[in-house]
């Protein structure tokens, strides 16, 4: 008897995203097969990697950046366009701009400091589209990002996260000046489902939206993570839910490089052998479940880590 | 047990007599699909239909014994295609590799390494499993010889893997009573291998193309031997992950026995990069994998692949949970602040990352409210200031600070008026940061302030 393939069949298939505009546009979705289920189903789009850009200097160690990390762009801390001019040497397929620094608990930088971030990144790299990141604080996200929309209109950009409590702001902007909108719920199907209704009724297409479950690390969540996308995914294709059938993005290196796996150091924990290794191994693991989960958008930090992942997407979908 | 009742009932004798203390057959065939009572109170059901039934409630993917002791794993027995929809249940095997032309320098240290690099996290042990022998040389001899010194030197489950068959039947002889696996069974050599395995109570590797398998585990199986792993013969991440999502669907939605085994994934063959082989690793952790063999035991390596072993076997049901008590981190003095949350594991982890990383001397206090986190623990009545009171005073945090603040979650800010009248005037509770990450400023803003 000839080996017969175990298929599944699917009822629905998640939308196609355009992010950014003209010939570096990127596109992510339109799958319509659980993931790296490429025998059953079709996947014009893989999953791409966002390397990230920060509006201010990470430090070395401490509290900072371990040494893996930081050696890979000491030289462009201090300048973002530099910075991601070196991301897409990196391989990144986009840019995500990272504006921890406007947390009225951390620098409580301005809405004007990140558009001069954004305007040098986007002098830098042109035509690659950028997400540009918030700083989870929900006060001062729905005040900076709408900024950054008025300011950077038609770019067909996303931004992100948007929250239950500050999604209104956020997406009438992005309905105003042409952009997306990543919407944010916390590791929930029905609030999954719920954000995109939401978000819909104010009269952003679905097109225009990408979902975040909520982003955890290896070691610190990562099977909450991995197994709501699972059932997002399950309830987009094989339940043909329309409501949930929008790809994902993971906010995953900030995550997995707070760790103490990642931070501590050969001195301070001798028995958890070389840093460098362990860091990148919680970053690339870490991505490699969300990648088996179905990531679409992975927000990435280490370019070994993002050479690893690359090449792996590049095989998984080949 | 697999079959209905009508599937059973037909199987039964249809005397109606009652002896089993049922009413009748059918009623005795729907408690057994139930697994309400045995087979064995009904005196006159035949023994082909005993036989019919014994596989009927064999589960759909064998359980496979590795290791004696300490050291026993089982792998396999898996119910499910994803985590949610019940659990992984034994979680696969974490293998290294040892091969015969490697210098004794490099055995010892890996050796080592693979008895000693071992993690403690939330009760579980993470380390490396099997330790997989290899005859790269060809050489029997050496090959006997590096398997004798690696079974004289752990406790750890050992595979043998050799394409002589003769080199792997002294093998067997060496690990005998070790319950260790033999590789590889092959379409050529299956019979003399499965004698062999069968003689010295091992489990056996069939390496075969996948639409082999079908063929050949049940010639195996008829030879009376189930301990069966299967190498498809994937050799890139890609291939891997489609065999093994192609057995287990063969085995739990196609209900095919011959595919109803645990799987063996040779990573260390698929990329040179180290990175690259535990992130593959990784892959074939979560996405239905058995053993899993990578070239090398380093801790930075082992520690992260086992924490992902940990994560995906996690029971969705069961939150992990840590132990109730004081946690001194950083090292705390009398003066150092003091924290109060849940025993859920993940909070744990997080709260205590986050200290860890402000560098401040804290004193974490853990409450039991069955592992929840801060918001379901509080709407659940756990997490709440008549319970939390008593227990600040029973834990005995009193007794190592001479301040008397406590800082809660900010999630909870909502019981900090009850929770204060509860404790009495001795006490000053204190409103933290809602998310962990802000509590490495938080830490440092409070320290300041009360010094
Ligand atoms: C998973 C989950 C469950 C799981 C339980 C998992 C578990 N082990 O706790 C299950 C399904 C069992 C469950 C049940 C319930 N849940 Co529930 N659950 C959640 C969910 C989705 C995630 C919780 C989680 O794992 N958080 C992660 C951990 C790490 O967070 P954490 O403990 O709060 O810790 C963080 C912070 O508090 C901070 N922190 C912790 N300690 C400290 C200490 C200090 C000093 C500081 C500064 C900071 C700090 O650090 C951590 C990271 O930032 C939340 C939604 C959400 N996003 O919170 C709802 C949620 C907590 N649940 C909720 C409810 C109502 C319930 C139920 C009553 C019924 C229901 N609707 O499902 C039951 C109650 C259980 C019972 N037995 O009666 C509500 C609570 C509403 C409210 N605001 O009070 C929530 C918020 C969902 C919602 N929006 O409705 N739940
Ligand atoms: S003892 Fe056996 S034959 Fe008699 S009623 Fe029960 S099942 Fe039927």
């Amino acid at each position: 008897m000839a080996f017969a393939i175990p298929k599944e069949n699917y009822a629905g298939k998640v939308r196609e995203i355009v992010i950014g505009k003209g010939d570096k546009a990127v596109k992510i979705g339109g799958y319509d097969s659980m993931p790296l289920c490429t025998f059953e189903g079709t996947w014009p789009n893989k999953p791409v990697v966002a390397m990230e850009v920060y509006d201010v200097a990470p430090e070395l160690n401490a509290q900072g950046w371990p040494p893996a990390t930081f050696e890979a762009f000491k030289d462009v801390i201090n300048d973002p366009g530099a910075w991601a001019k070196k991301c897409l040497e990196y391989g990144a397929d986009l840019i995500c701009v990272q504006l921890a620094g406007t947390d009225p608990n951390a620098q409580n930088k301005s809405a004007e400091e990140a558009i001069e971030v954004v305007k040098k990144v986007k002098e830098a790299v042109g035509d690659i589209p950028l997400i540009i990141w918030g700083s989870n604080n929900l006060e001062k996200d729905q005040e900076v990002l709408p900024a950054i929309m008025e300011a950077f209109p038609n770019e067909n950009w996303l931004f992100g996260p948007a929250e239950e409590g500050n999604y209104k702001k956020i997406t009438a902007s992005a309905i105003g000046y042409g952009h997306l909108v990543a919407g944010k719920s916390s590791i929930d199907v029905n609030l999954a489902k719920q954000l995109n209704i939401l978000i819909e009724n104010l009269g952003l297409s679905l097109d225009k939206v990408v979902m975040d479950p909520t982003t955890a690390s290896l070691g610190y969540g990562i099977e909450y993570t991995y197994s709501v996308m699972e059932r997002i995914s399950l309830a987009a294709l094989a339940q043909n839910d329309d409501k949930m059938q929008n790809p994902f993005i993971n906010d995953l290196a900030k995550e997995a490089w707070k760790t103490r796996e990642a931070m501590l150091t050969v001195e301070e924990e001798p028995t958890y052998g070389e840093q460098n290794t362990r860091g990148i191994l919680m970053e690339s693991i870490t991505a490699i479940d969300l990648i088996a989960a179905g990531s679409s958008i992975l927000i990435m930090r280490n370019p070994t880590a993002v050479k690893v992942i690359k090449e792996l997407i590049n095989e998984l979908y080949s | 047990m697999g079959l209905t009742g009508i599937q059973i009932f037909k199987l039964l004798p249809k005397k109606n007599c009652k002896e089993c203390g049922q009413p009748t057959c059918l009623a005795f065939a729907m408690q057994l699909a139930q697994g309400k009572t045995e087979l064995s109170k009904c005196p006159y059901v035949s023994d082909e239909a005993k036989a019919k039934l014994a596989e009927a409630s064999e589960p759909p993917i064998r359980g496979v014994v590795i290791g004696t002791g300490d050291e026993q794993y089982k792998i396999g027995e898996e119910l499910v295609l994803y985590r949610h929809d019940k659990t992984f249940f034994n979680p696969p095997l974490i293998g290294v590799l040892f091969k015969d032309t490697e210098d004794d320098a490099t055995i010892d240290a890996r050796l080592k390494n693979f008895n000693e690099v071992s993690f403690e996290r939330v009760g579980y042990i993470l380390k490396a499993h099997l330790a997989v022998v290899k005859n790269e040389s060809g050489d029997a001899g050496k090959f006997t010889a590096l398997l004798q010194k690696i079974k004289d030197n752990t406790k750890k489950p050992i595979m043998a893997m050799s394409d002589d068959v003769a080199a792997l039947e002294q093998a067997a002889g060496i690990l005998k009573g070790t319950k260790g696996v033999l590789y590889a069974a092959t379409e050529e050599n299956y019979e003399k291998l499965v004698d062999i395995a069968k003689a010295n109570e091992l489990s056996l590797v069939l390496k075969a193309p996948i639409e082999k398998v079908a063929e050949l585990t049940p010639k195996i199986v008829e030879k009376g031997f189930k301990d069966i792993i299967l190498d498809t013969e994937a050799r890139d991440a890609k291939t891997m992950f489609q065999h093994n999502t192609f057995v287990r669907r063969l085995a739990l939605k196609k209900k095919d026995k011959a595919y109803g085994f645990p799987t063996c994934n040779l990573i260390y063959e698929m990329t040179d990069d180290e990175i690259k082989e535990a992130t593959i690793a990784a892959l074939a952790i979560a996405k239905y994998g058995g053993i899993i063999v990578i070239s090398d035991c380093k801790p930075e390596v082992i520690l992260p692949l086992a924490i992902q072993r940990l994560n995906i076997y996690t029971d969705p049901q069961r939150p992990m949970v840590v132990e109730q008590g004081i946690y001194p981190i950083n090292e705390p003095d009398e003066n150092s602040p003091v924290i109060v949350t849940t025993n859920f594991a993940l909070t744990y982890f997080i709260v205590a990352a986050a200290i860890e990383a402000s560098r401040v001397p804290t004193w974490l206090v853990i409450m039991d409210v069955e592992g929840m986190s801060v918001l379901t623990a509080w709407s659940a009545g756990k997490f709440v200031a008549d319970a939390i009171a008593p227990f600040i005073k029973k834990v005995g945090i009193a007794d190592k600070i001479k301040h008397r603040k406590i800082i809660i979650p900010g999630y909870v800010a909502q019981i900090s008026g009850e929770l204060q009248e509860e404790l009495g005037e001795d006490w000053e509770v204190v409103i933290g940061t809602r998310e962990a990450a802000d509590i490495p400023a938080f830490l440092k803003e409070y320290v300041a302030k009360n010094q």
